[in-house]
């Protein structure tokens, strides 16, 4: 194990961490820093070892090699599980419990007892609209139903950090506003949240930056609060030569051209007039010219590649 | 310690409501229902009136008490493994255990706080149901049974070294390899009991020795061997009327070895539980 990182501001903290499960490598070298009060997206495809990579920062799962910590805690760390909140990809539960019944049993072994207790569970089922269910065994829930009570559980013990593994998971489309309101809730709170989810608009809607991953190692960071990384500037001109081509890489980075249209990565809209100037004062005709913003799926099948098989 | 608890609590909660301790109650009252009809048609057969000796009688109601023991002691066994056979096993393949082990409790906590759950009603189903066939025999036939609590405490460590071995098991294995393991363990010990006495009839010590390292192994029969030489009295044995061949009667020291199975057992759930991937 190589020594513990240093940084007390983040809230999760890896150095190539890594995972293998016999000859199978689930994660191969996965270097992460998020600082505290993030909303961070952790994206990639089927069987990239993102669910595996969640288990090793809460301790379910030991590394093979690399080191962690998470909320300035080594990894499997006890006490500072008080702090963490835990909503699994696939939430199971005992079905003999009512929903009042799992709150409770997760917030005593959170720690919490009393009244103390007891007002937070009312809170929570009143948040995730199972006030009127709170006294039906889970047996008795709907898929959706089942997944707000996991949202409530996962939010028992007023957490600073929030791992939410596909949340959205079964539920309809209020289910999902609901999700989105809780994140921006714990984000006004100051709580750090790991969202992993295959809902990009979901992502796109709530996180403040993202990372690609795939065999467990990170392939692109985007920041989902800075709009420069997601403007392209399109324009279809009459000369494509390689000096227009030249000059127009003054505005803008990852310049491509095919089929009579150009497009380039720009900073902001605000350069659009000056690339319009400059083109008329090439006299280049221009037949079309504006800017898109590139989404989250785009951005996901960029970096992914066509091979968007399993890890 | 509160996680501990909690999983305690939990554990009979869940006990209750999936009906397991009504049902084993409900088949426990059967069971003796049919033992108590059995003995008091038997008795209104071998009454002393019908000129018996007060030996024969007595030997005969000592075999009926020993039959309802055995009845008793095979019912504890199945319960002791089939109870908790996917107490954690079953948890961590339906993920419902990642949910709990992500939560600020020891791991060992959960392995305990179920074992001790289960071994709580365990040896409370153990002596509900050995004073159940000790009160049958004494309502119906006035005969009274020496040595009860040794026997209730030999009973009640056959049934805790099942339910450990079960809760070792269910950390590693699914839930029907384990209980399949948890038989075979309980299957091998009755095996080694025979040819241990078979080699004690025949004096044959290879045998005994042979039957002895199988109680080592698996020592549940050994102390149900052991049960039997505390409930009979000595006489039996003098006649030649024990199912019991006396020089394969266990030791003191296969029950402390007993003791330490379940200490051993214990100790290596928790050691797996600790380390495995959730």
């Amino acid at each position: 194990m190589t020594a513990a990182p240093a940084s007390a501001e983040a809230a999760i903290e890896t150095r190539a961490l890594r995972k293998e499960f016999g000859a199978h490598v689930a994660v191969a070298d996965l270097w992460l820093r998020v600082p505290r009060g993030e909303v961070f997206g952790f994206l990639g495809p089927n069987g990239a070892g993102k669910t595996t990579s969640i288990k090793m920062l809460l301790g379910l799962v030991a590394p093979s090699d690399g080191d962690a910590r998470v909320l300035g805690a080594p990894l499997g760390d006890r006490r500072v599980r008080e702090r963490i909140g835990f909503l699994p990809e696939h939430f199971r539960f005992h079905e003999c419990l009512t929903a009042r019944e799992l709150l409770r049993l997760h917030g005593r072994l959170q720690g919490m007892r009393g009244s103390v207790l007891e007002r937070r569970i009312d809170s929570l089922l009143a948040r995730v609209d199972l006030s009127e269910a709170g006294h039906l065994y889970l047996r008795q829930f709907s898929k959706g139903m089942l997944q707000r009570a996991g949202l409530a559980q996962a939010l028992i013990g007023d957490p600073e950090l929030v791992f939410l593994d596909e949340p959205t998971s079964g539920l309809d489309p209020l289910g999902r506003v609901l999700v989105r309101e809780l994140i921006e809730e714990l984000r006004a709170g100051g709580a750090t949240v790991f969202l992993n989810s295959h809902l990009l608009g979901e992502v796109e809607a709530t996180c403040d930056r993202v990372i690609f991953v795939k065999q467990g190692s990170v392939l692109h960071e985007l920041s989902l609060r800075q709009p420069q990384q997601l403007v392209r500037a399109e324009l279809r001109i009459d000369r494509l030569d390689s000096i227009t081509l030249e000059g127009l890489k003054v505005f803008g980075r990852d310049l491509r051209s095919s089929n009579g249209t150009v497009t380039l990565q720009v900073d902001s809209e605000d350069v659009m007039p000056d690339i319009a100037r400059w083109l008329v004062g090439q006299g280049i005709a221009i037949h079309a010219l504006g800017t898109r913003r590139k989404s989250l799926e785009e951005w996901f099948i960029e970096v992914m590649g066509e091979d968007q098989g399993p890890g | 310690m509160y996680g501990f608890l909690t999983i305690m609590q939990l554990t009979f909660l869940e006990m209750r409501r999936r009906r397991i301790v009504q049902i084993a109650l409900a088949c426990g009252a059967v069971c003796l229902a049919v033992f108590a009809t059995a003995i008091y048609l038997v008795h209104q057969y071998a009454h002393p009136a019908r000129a018996q000796s007060l030996l024969q009688v007595r030997i005969f109601l000592q075999l009926q008490t020993i039959a309802g023991m055995y009845a008793v002691n095979l019912m504890c066994a199945t319960i002791a493994i089939i109870l908790p056979v996917d107490a954690i096993s079953g948890e961590i393949a339906s993920g419902v255990m990642q949910t709990l082990a992500s939560k600020p409790i020891r791991r060992v906590e959960i392995v305990l706080g179920k074992w001790l759950a289960y071994w709580l009603l365990i040896a409370a189903y153990t002596a509900a149901m050995v004073l159940g066939v000790v009160l049958v025999m004494r309502l119906i036939t006035g005969f009274s049974q020496a040595h009860v609590p040794a026997a209730l405490g030999l009973m009640t460590l056959q049934g805790t070294v099942l339910l450990s071995i079960v809760i070792a098991g269910g950390v590693r294995l699914t839930s029907v390899a384990n209980g399949m393991l948890a038989f075979g363990f309980y299957s091998l010990a009755v095996v080694g009991d025979w040819i241990e006495q078979i080699g004690a009839m025949m004096g044959d010590s290879g045998s005994r020795y042979i039957g002895t390292a199988i109680s080592l192994l698996s020592p549940t029969d050994a102390l149900w061997r052991r049960t039997i030489y505390m409930l009979e009295p000595p006489m039996m044995s003098q006649v030649s009327l024990s199912p019991l061949a006396r020089s394969a009667v266990p030791s003191i020291a296969m029950v402390w070895w007993a003791v330490a199975f379940v200490v051993g057992a214990l100790a290596l759930a928790a050691h797996w539980f600790k380390r495995r991937s959730l």
